[in-house]
């Protein structure tokens, strides 16, 4: 399972960056989103994968039994995964804008305008 | 629980949603901005006073007990940055009063004002690694939307590319994360702290050293360090100059401050890799940064390229890695922070003035407004670090500490980088405020420059810039400060030690 996520992994940074380097603005935000998406399911690779049982301490027992699955990894993803929905969502009204007022979605019409 | 180290963050939420309680009066939020920075500023006073007898106060979150809940801890670094930010965030409000256009205003200027300051000072306060990733993202977004707030054509263009690099930057930081915990399983800085001092078995050295580098190049990027430069001065003349002064100040510093936190604490198992490179990259950044201000008209892009260039004198401590090299990369950082904002300020005036930052159409500004000039001269010549303003003893501190340790070649490139610092400084003397005005018809409008308007803006330049006087005339204490603060950050078990004495 490790292998194939891995492989996931490197496939989304691989495409996100090859996005990132197309000319076009709505590209580029697709690949800034498979970055992030690459990086969640990193976290979720890296925190070891395991088939256990959930992180919930057993009546009368004082503290977890191994083996248990880690649920901060998750809680980390979760956070992650809400700060880029708010993050693109607002790059993706910054592109429309700017779509606006340049005419354009391509990033070399940007070039030298600016003084 | 330690209220007090809260207030950082609680001060500037609780003004950003006074703000927007109040978003019918412009004239209530911009008051409320005012006192909001000055409560932020009274707080980090007294957050200094606690701990300048050399404690760190530490809280846990929720009472969950080290290493598990997210800590909160403010050592003497953190409590200094924070005054920076408190003293930056009020001048900057006291200059936003009356120059803000209303349009602005009301799509809410003042809130993401206080939204980003909360997110600074979250970044100088947590002790947590995920954590500081999540303030990052408070204080990014808000400056995503001040940057680009006002629509202008220029501004978008500035914030497509401002905006992608960060978001690069957040994302690398967030897989290097992801790996950390996959090696260590915490992400407390003081528990990694711990657990690589106590030793890495080989195996592990080389993965630690590649994530110490994913963290240099995602800080890197926030900080404006060598290759990773170019969102910055391409977006930050875009936006008014209020905004310009306060990511100026504030901004590029927390990458810096990241680096300073995590290149002491947790990744110095190899420094003679880590922090040579650094050093290395510290030298680039400067001689890029100047020489790239050299080619520059415009006042604010001028002034963008002189924030790369003091960016690789504050690496240029953290490369030297000792306390006296770590202290004046502290007194550097409240130095040209202060010093950066007034000049930046100074150009906001100049435009109010007439209407362009463009250095060719400026001119005869002395003849106009000489008290202005004086405060100009004062914030430049700091930056170029002349006796006896505040940047020549920061950089006397880490001419010294470099020449101590032998690293002779840094040494010159700073000491070059300073000459061609005062020669640009003196640039926009030269064409801003000491040659005739190039054409005399143009509207030198003497109503701009009256009124209720002009003193505020003069009250936060003058603020400023008599600040890196006093802070050059009063370097011993200030320094002494700084001392302290790097003799805590060389012995990181003190850190360690205070996080674990605060589990209860």
């Amino acid at each position: 399972m490790e292998v194939v996520l891995a492989i996931v992994v490197g496939g989304l940074y691989a495409a996100g960056i090859y996005m990132l380097l197309r000319r076009s603005l709505v590209k580029l935000l697709i690949g800034l989103a498979f970055l992030s998406h690459a990086a969640n399911l990193l976290i979720f690779t890296a925190a070891r994968l395991n088939r256990a049982a959930p992180p919930v301490i057993a009546p009368g027992e004082q503290a977890l039994t191994a083996p248990y699955a880690d649920p901060l990894p998750q809680a980390l993803i979760l956070t992650a995964i809400v700060i880029s929905f708010g993050v693109t969502a607002f790059a993706l009204a910054l592109a429309y804008r700017t779509y606006r007022s340049v005419g354009s979605d391509d990033l070399d019409e940007m070039k030298g305008i600016e003084g | 629980m330690n209220i007090l180290i809260l207030l950082p963050i609680a001060i500037p939420l609780a003004t950003g949603i006074a703000t927007l309680l109040a978003y019918r009066s412009r004239m209530i939020q911009r008051w409320l901005n005012v006192i909001g920075s000055t409560a932020l500023l009274a707080a980090a006073i007294v957050l200094l006073t606690e701990v300048a007898g050399q404690d760190i106060l530490v809280t846990q979150v929720g009472n969950w007990p080290a290493p598990f809940g997210i800590i909160l801890a403010v050592d003497l670094f953190s409590a200094i940055m924070l005054l920076l930010t408190g003293i930056i965030a009020l001048a900057v409000s006291v200059f936003s009063l009356f120059t803000i256009d209303a349009a602005r205003e009301q799509f809410g200027y003042h809130q993401l004002y206080h939204f980003l300051l909360m997110g600074v000072s979250g970044t100088f306060v947590t002790g947590d690694l995920f954590n500081l990733y999540v303030w990052f993202e408070v204080l990014l977004i808000s400056s995503f939307v001040l940057l680009a707030l006002g629509g202008e054509r220029a501004q978008m263009e500035g914030a497509i590319k401002y905006v992608t690099l960060n978001l690069m930057a957040s994302a690398i930081f967030l897989a290097a994360l992801g790996l950390l915990y996959g090696i260590f399983g915490t992400l407390n800085m003081a528990d990694l702290g711990r657990i690589i001092a106590q030793g890495l078995s080989p195996q592990e050295r080389g993965p630690v050293t590649a994530l110490a580098m994913l963290f240099m190049a995602a800080f890197g990027i926030k900080a404006a360090m060598f290759p990773l430069f170019f969102w910055l001065p391409d977006s930050y003349h875009t936006p008014p100059v209020a905004v310009s002064a306060l990511f100026s100040g504030l901004l590029t510093k927390v990458g810096v401050y990241a680096l300073v936190r995590v290149f002491t604490l947790i990744f110095i198992h190899d420094t003679g890799f880590t922090h040579t490179l650094l050093l290395f990259l510290a030298g680039l950044t400067m001689i890029t940064g100047v020489l790239g201000a050299v080619a520059q008209y415009d006042m604010r892009r001028l002034l963008s390229f002189h924030i790369i260039s003091q960016i690789g004198y504050l690496l240029m401590g953290l490369g030297l890695f000792s306390a006296a090299s770590l202290a004046s990369t502290i007194f550097f950082t409240v130095h040209v922070s202060i010093a950066k904002t007034a000049l930046f300020l100074v150009s906001g005036a100049l435009y109010h003035r007439y209407g362009t930052y463009d250095l060719k159409k400026l001119g005869g500004a002395y003849h106009h407004m000489p008290g202005l000039a004086v405060l100009f001269l004062l914030a430049a010549l700091a930056l170029a670090g002349l006796p006896p303003l505040s940047g020549f003893f920061a950089k006397l501190g880490l001419v010294r500490a470099g020449l101590a340790q032998g690293h002779y070649l840094i040494v010159a490139v700073a000491l070059g980088v300073s000459l061609l610092t005062l020669f640009s400084m003196m640039k926009i003397w030269n064409e801003a405020f000491w040659k005739d005005r190039p054409d005399h018809d143009q509207r030198i409008s003497s109503l701009r420059g009256e009124g209720r308007n002009w003193t505020t803006l003069l009250i936060s330049v003058a603020s400023l810039s008599l600040l890196t006087a006093i802070m050059g005339l009063g370097a011993s204490p200030a320094f002494e400060l700084a001392l302290g603060a790097g003799a805590q950050l060389m012995n990181p078990d003190l850190y360690i030690q205070a996080v674990w004495k605060g589990a209860p």
